[in-house]
Parts: C-alpha cells; sequence; structure tokens
C-alpha cells in the first residue's frame, strides 16, 4: 500500500513547483521540506528576479516564495499535503524513504519521488579558515534577511559571482561596510548589472585575487589577501591586510545528492554542472524510472531555471501514474522550448556544456553507485 | 572592460545614449543593460513600445528614443536597476536623474546629497528633487536628483551625507 502517489522532498522552488503541477494533475502529493517555511532559498532573496515579466521577472525573490506558499496552503487538504520540518533520513530502493519528525521516524511508500534538495555552499581551503567570522555567503544572507542579525560590520567578500555580488549588496543595505569583493578568475562571473551596482556603492571588485591567510586571536581580526598570476599562482610581494572581521566565501556550490546515494543510484561527475550530479534526461527522470531530480540537485544553476524543471518533473511524474489530460503533452513541451530559450545566451555557456555531457554521458565522466566508493 | 571592472566605458555606454537633438527634447531612459542575460521586464513594462520585443530573451535592449516619453515606469521594473531616468531640459544649467534607490532610510526632498559616479566616486552636492515609490510587480523606490548639467552621463547614485561618515 503506498502512502502517497508522488512524493517530493525539498520545498525550495524546484519542489514547490513540482508539488503544485503534479497535484494539479490530480496525483495525490506529499512535499517534505526540513524547514518551517516554505520557499528554500528564496526566503532570503529579497532582490528582484530577471527572467520573463509574463512570469516571475521583476518580483523579488521572497515575494515568489509567499505566492508559492500560498498556493500550496490552497491546495491542501485535498490531493496536496505538506510536511514542514520533516528531514528525510533514509532512502531505499523499494519506494520508500524515512523522515525524521518531531523526534520520531516515519515512513513513506510512494509511486514517484522528485527530489529537490538543493545544494550546499563549497569552502575553501586556508590557513585560518576555522576562525569565527569565516562564513559562506549564502549562510550570511540567511542570517541577515530571515533572522535579522548581521555577523558582523566589516566584511571581505571572495568570490564575485551572483552570490558574492547580490550578498554584497545586501550588506551594503543591512548598513555593513564591505572593503572589497576578489575573484581568482580573469573575469566577473556573475551578471554585470549587479557588479555595476556594488561599484556605484564604491566596492572595488579585484579579479585574479585571492585570500591567503585569516589572522585573529579567537575571531577573524584580519584577512591576508594576494594578486594571482594567470597560473593561479600568488604574486610575491601583492599581499595586502585588511581589517574585517567576516570573510565572505562564495566561491560555489556542490549539489546535495548524499540521500540519493543511499540507494545506488547513476551519478555523473560533470564540473559545469557543480560536481557529482544524479544522471538524468530532459524530463529529469534518473537512471530508476521512479526517481527524478531538479533543481540546484541537477545541476547547479538558479531559480528561474528550477521552477520549469519543477513544473516539468511534477507533470511527468503525475502522467506516469495515469493523470493524463489534453493539452499536457503541449505543456510539457513549452517548457522544454522556454527551458532552452532561457539558456540561450552566454551566460548559460556553462550550463549547456554541463547538458550535453550528461546526453553524450561518456565512460570516463559516469560513475556508478557510491561517488566515495 | 566591463566585465573585469563592472564600469562601463564611454565606449560602451555611446549605444545607449540618444542624439544630441533627442537629448534637447526632454526625459528619456537610459539603460545601462550591457550583457546579454535572459531578461525582458524593460520591454514588457513599456507602454509605448520603445523597447523593442525580443527575438531572444537574452538580447540586449534597443530603444526607439522617438517613442521613448520619459515616463519612467521601466526605472523601477529593470531587475538589475540598469535604468536612469534623464532630464536634461529642467534648465537653470541642471539636468535631472531618477534612480532606483534600495536604501534605508530614503532621502527627503530638498536634502543635500553626495553624488556619485559609476565608480562610487564623490563628485558633488546635489539636491533630492523626489521621492516616490513605484513598480508594479514589486516596489522600488525612485529618487531623483538634480545635477549640473555637465555631469548628467557620470552620476549615477548618491550617498546621504548623514550617513556617509561611516563608510
Amino acid at each position: 500500500m503506498k502512502d502517497t502517489q508522488v512524493l517530493v522532498v525539498g520545498g525550495g522552488p524546484a519542489g514547490l513547483m513540482a508539488a503544485l503541477a503534479a497535484s494539479n494533475l490530480g496525483a495525490c502529493v506529499t512535499l517534505i521540506d526540513r524547514q518551517e517555511t516554505l520557499g528554500g532559498q528564496l526566503i532570503k532573496q529579497t532582490h528582484k528576479f530577471f527572467g520573463t515579466y509574463k512570469e516571475q521577472a521583476g518580483v523579488r525573490g521572497i515575494d515568489i516564495a509567499t505566492r508559492l506558499s500560498e498556493e500550496i496552503k490552497s491546495s491542501e487538504n485535498g490531493n496536496l499535503k505538506t510536511i514542514q520540518g520533516g528531514e528525510v533520513v533514509a532512502f531505499y530502493p523499494d519506494c520508500t524513504i524515512i523522515y525524521s519528525h518531531n523526534q520520531t521516524l516515519k515512513k513513506i511508500r510512494y509511486d514517484r519521488v522528485i527530489f529537490a534538495t538543493g545544494a550546499s555552499e563549497r569552502m575553501l581551503l586556508f590557513p585560518g579558515n576555522d576562525l569565527p567570522g569565516v562564513y559562506a555567503a549564502g549562510a550570511i544572507q540567511t542570517l541577515m534577511n530571515v533572522n535579522g542579525v548581521l555577523p558582523g560590520d566589516t566584511y571581505l567578500m571572495v568570490g564575485a559571482g551572483n552570490i558574492g555580488l547580490i550578498v554584497s549588496y545586501q550588506l551594503l543595505q543591512a548598513g555593513a561596510r564591505v572593503i572589497c569583493v576578489l575573484d581568482a578568475m580573469p573575469k566577473i562571473g556573475g551578471y554585470l548589472v549587479h557588479a555595476s551596482k556594488i561599484r556605484r556603492m564604491g566596492i572595488p571588485i579585484y579579479l585574479r585575487h585571492t585570500i591567503l591567510e585569516a589572522r585573529g586571536e579567537n575571531k577573524v581580526e584580519e584577512a591576508v589577501i594576494t594578486a594571482l598570476d594567470n597560473n593561479l599562482r600568488p604574486v610575491p610581494g601583492t599581499e595586502k591586510v585588511l581589517k574585517v572581521d567576516v570573510i565572505s566565501l562564495a566561491v560555489g556550490l556542490n549539489p546535495l545528492g548524499e540521500l540519493l546515494e543511499q540507494c545506488g543510484l547513476k551519478f555523473v561527475y560533470i564540473p559545469e554542472l557543480g560536481g557529482f550530479v544524479p544522471f538524468h534526461d530532459e524530463f529529469m527522470r534518473t537512471s530508476r524510472k521512479e526517481i527524478f531530480v531538479v533543481g540546484d540537485l541537477a545541476g547547479v544553476e538558479e531559480a528561474t531555471t528550477a521552477m520549469l524543471q519543477g513544473r516539468l518533473a511534477g507533470l511527468v511524474a503525475a502522467q506516469d501514474i495515469g493523470y493524463i489530460r489534453d493539452g499536457v503533452d503541449r505543456e510539457i513541451e513549452r517548457i522544454l522550448e522556454s527551458l532552452s530559450k532561457y539558456r540561450a545566451g552566454p551566460k548559460s555557456f556553462k550550463i549547456k556544456e554541463g547538458i550535453s555531457k550528461l546526453k553524450t554521458n561518456d565512460k570516463q565522466s559516469v560513475i556508478e553507485g557510491f561517488k566515495y566508493a | 572592460m566591463l566585465e573585469k571592472t563592472g564600469v562601463p566605458t564611454k565606449e560602451e555606454l555611446k549605444r545607449f545614449i540618444p542624439s544630441k537633438k533627442r537629448r534637447c527634447e526632454g526625459p528619456y531612459a537610459m539603460i545601462e543593460c550591457f550583457e546579454e542575460i535572459p531578461c525582458d521586464p524593460c520591454y514588457a513594462a513599456c507602454p509605448f513600445k520603445a523597447v523593442k520585443e525580443f527575438v531572444n530573451i537574452n538580447d540586449l535592449p534597443e530603444i526607439d528614443f522617438d517613442r521613448c516619453t520619459g515616463c519612467g515606469l521601466c526605472v523601477s521594473e529593470c531587475p538589475g536597476l540598469a535604468i536612469f531616468l534623464i532630464d536634461e531640459t529642467v534648465g537653470n544649467n541642471q539636468a535631472s536623474i531618477s534612480m532606483p534607490y534600495e536604501f534605508q532610510p530614503l532621502p527627503e526632498k530638498g536634502e543635500s546629497v553626495l553624488a556619485v559616479d559609476r565608480e562610487g566616486n564623490i563628485v558633488g552636492e546635489v539636491i533630492v528633487d523626489e521621492v516616490k515609490i513605484s513598480g508594479r510587480k514589486a516596489k522600488t523606490p525612485m529618487v531623483t536628483i538634480l545635477v549640473p548639467l555637465n555631469q548628467v552621463m557620470d552620476i549615477r547614485h548618491f550617498y546621504l551625507k548623514r550617513l556617509n561618515e561611516r563608510r
């Protein structure tokens, strides 16, 4: 006896869209999220989103979270059930997961499962990186925008991708000082409009630079930075000591696939997608037909494409079970078209490269089963 | 250069500056968007179709200054905060620049603030002419400052004097 038809693990943008799409088609859906508030990373994103104006462009991330959560709430008591504050801890190949909720372990059996567990922030190796005051940028964004806590006054931002640029801007909005943003790459990685915003606020961006060391007695007091040559080697004599109390690391994300490894799912190593990702097809289906992956877990990208992937997998999973309605195939086609249109620009070069590697699926990049095996 | 500095060069800015003649005729929107990213609110927000329809959503905006009335609706819609409403016809050897301003506290009308250029350098003191909250999808404060006419292409932000000591 199954407990639910479609189980969605993770209530961020991808998971919310997956749950809505599957339940709108008529499937019985259970959405489980470990936080008390739905929305995943959206709830700390106070900036306006890019994308299509007809959809969510121009809306602040946090407002998208509110909108989607309200839609979820209005479908509840029908064929959609949510479990908030529940964490999936085990995953078995016989369509069963175990989750912990209110300090007890419970079981859910499903027909289809859509994993939308997101990604975790990367760490950087340098002496002193264990001192209090070294944070991941996304963690600072959560503390600042969700909990209303500013972890320090003066910041060094490492990483000029979108997260580094956006969090720098939001730190300024919160009244903090950002000394500079640095990045080892020769070009700004994030959107240039974000870079222009913080440059107008007087924040320099140092490219081909990195952090060498964090110094301090019991907490971060100084950061030592250096210029890098074209082979990414520190250039002697270019070291600078910055007085900061927070070092913020925005150096990329790793897909969170640990749960899926528990049932021996096929993983592939594709650096363009963020490292090890579950192998999946264009409908987000993995090497096992009952398992789908969407959002950053399937390849680190951003919320707009994550939402499209969520809708896609939600529809396909519901169709699998037998919820077939006129026009759904066309809707699926339209989502695929939107994804490819969205990725048609030069900034999506990397993700497209990653997806094409996924398609060719060459032997070298494929690792079956446990990634640490 | 922009991709290394985050600051557009004069050359890069050219494509978004209207003709001399148009600049003397009234307000216009200057879209400082130089990178092909998937985004179209400037096109969708314009009631006069002054921003050409995008073939590819990643296209750079292209503005028809004959259609642009300087209504300023696009300023609060741009997710990149990259649109400035400029009026070089206010007289008195001045120009007005309206820009999105997402900081608290907001300045007050008549307040003297520190004008800064695209690199954040303070280039003078200017007066705030108007503060309003607009935006269809997300409320965004829009602040208008009066600047010397010869600095209209340089000033793109301002700092409040009362907060500047902290910097």
